[in-house]
This record gives C-alpha cells, sequence and structure tokens, in this order.
C-alpha cells in the first residue's frame, strides 16, 4: 500500500505548522479552500498601516498574502507540495482597504505545465464582490510540477 | 517619514545613502518565507516602501501632493538570503495625474538584484 498517493495537500494544517516568519508577523491564517483553490485571512493591525492619515494598511500585506494563498493553491491544484519559487506577481490595488476590517484574500491555480504554474486571485474585506485588489502571477519549479 | 508598516519590515533609511532614498531591510524572523530564505511579500514590501521614499522625494519638489497605488508587478530574480537587503526607487515619469515609479531590490551588488518592481500611482496634486 502506498501512502505516497493517498497523501492529500492540507492548507489549514500547512498554515497552522509551517507557516511561521513573515506570515505569522502579518497574522495571516487559513480561511478556506477548494480543490484549486485557497483563502486566507489578514486581520487589521495598525501595525500594517501605510498612510497614517487615513488608517489604510499598505498594500505590501495583500501582495504577501496573495502570494501565499496562489501557492497554496498550486500545491491543492497538484495535491502535493512541491518546492517553487514565485516568478512574478501582478496586483491591481482597485479600492483601499476598510480600516478595521479582516481582508480575505482567494488564491487560484488556473494551469500547470511541466515547468510552471499560472495563478489569479482577488482580495475583499467582506463582500466578495466587492473586490480590493486583483492579482495574477506564475510560480516556477526548478525541479519541474510533472 | 516612514509609515508604521515600514517598521513592521524593519526598514530604515540607509544613512551611507547620499540622495537618502535606500532602504534596508535587516534579515530577520518578521520577513522569513522558506527556511533561510526572504518572503517574496516582505521583498515586495520592501520595494513598494523604496518607491514610495523615491516618488515622495519628486513630489515634495513639486510642491507635494497625495498618492495612491494603482498597481505593481513584480519580478522575483534570485532568493533573498540572509544578509541585508537594500530597496531603491526611481521615477521614470512624474506626470500631473499619474506617476510611474521602478524599484529594485539587491544584496550583494546592485547589479545582480533579487527582485525589481514597476508601479503605477495616481498623484493627488495639493
Amino acid at each position: 500500500m502506498s501512502t505516497a498517493a493517498s497523501f492529500v495537500f492540507d492548507p489549514e494544517r500547512f498554515m497552522r505548522n509551517g507557516a511561521g516568519g513573515h506570515g505569522a508577523r502579518l497574522g495571516l491564517s487559513y480561511h478556506a479552500h477548494g480543490p484549486d483553490w485557497v483563502e486566507l485571512a489578514l486581520p487589521y493591525d495598525p501595525a500594517m498601516v501605510g498612510d497614517p492619515e487615513s488608517g489604510v494598511i499598505a498594500s505590501g500585506p495583500i501582495l504577501s498574502m496573495m502570494d501565499m494563498a496562489t501557492s497554496l493553491a498550486v500545491w491543492l491544484k497538484l495535491g502535493d507540495f512541491r518546492s517553487h519559487a514565485t516568478l512574478d506577481l501582478r496586483v491591481d490595488y482597485l479600492r483601499p482597504a476598510r480600516p478595521g476590517r479582516t481582508v480575505i484574500g482567494h488564491g487560484q491555480c488556473y494551469r500547470i505545465t511541466r515547468a510552471i504554474a499560472f495563478v489569479r486571485g482577488q482580495a475583499h474585506d467582506g463582500d466578495p464582490d466587492d473586490p480590493l485588489a486583483h492579482v495574477a502571477g506564475t510560480f516556477m519549479a526548478p525541479e519541474g510540477y510533472s | 517619514m516612514l509609515p508604521p508598516y515600514a517598521d513592521l519590515l524593519g526598514l530604515s533609511i540607509d544613512p551611507e545613502d547620499e540622495d537618502g532614498c535606500r532602504l534596508i531591510m535587516p534579515f530577520g524572523d518578521g520577513v522569513v518565507g522558506r527556511p533561510g530564505f526572504l518572503h517574496g511579500g516582505a521583498i515586495s514590501g520592501l520595494l513598494e516602501m523604496a518607491a514610495i521614499v523615491a516618488l515622495r522625494q519628486a513630489l515634495e519638489g513639486e510642491g507635494g501632493g497625495r498618492i495612491k497605488p494603482i498597481n505593481v508587478t513584480v519580478d522575483f530574480m534570485r532568493g533573498g538570503r540572509e544578509k541585508p537587503t537594500y530597496g531603491s526607487g526611481i521615477v521614470t515619469r512624474l506626470g500631473k495625474r499619474v506617476a510611474n515609479v521602478e524599484a529594485a531590490a539587491w544584496q550583494d551588488d546592485r547589479a545582480t538584484p533579487i527582485a525589481a518592481a514597476r508601479l503605477n500611482y495616481l498623484v493627488i496634486r495639493e
């Protein structure tokens, strides 16, 4: 009996056990997942403010969350953990996040080739139909995805 | 001068830089991704802060104003290792309503960046 065949990548466990460092500093946590997507939660923290006048958080923490959510989504679609690195990530900031609100980041992997995984996602602060950011990017696996 | 988010990343303005635009991010627990490497999000945060410092400085020379991020595209070229990272921004165009900024992050040598970004900002003149 092969244990490898029954292995299922669990993003909730990964975020609980394996994600210290920068993710922990931002307070990032697991929110939900599906076959090729993951949602993470970024709670409001005055330490993340980028514009002291308005209290709006900086764009960097949102990019960090979307980088992690889309990375987890690749492993979910793959069904396995694979060492990979972000090749590029573009973020469109549709509107500022509302001060005090938790931001939810939805990352999806929509295509995996031998070497490259293609991802996209949105972030919102309560209403998924009113996103505050949209992202698109790619990951590369040095030893390949397949 | 720098917002709270810059403190979260541990950023400071490099005192050895004559233009006062170059930022330093020390390596530490708060900016680690996979063990031994910088988190891509922390590198991106450094790039965005470097872009904002450069843009604010350019705007001050023209009477000041507020800025809002429109978008950012980050290219990751090399893994960031356990050492200080430098970040610097260049305003490629400062228009009436929009500014185009480029930023680079490097460790040992500016000629071998670990990441680079293109950023667009909406400018609201005072």
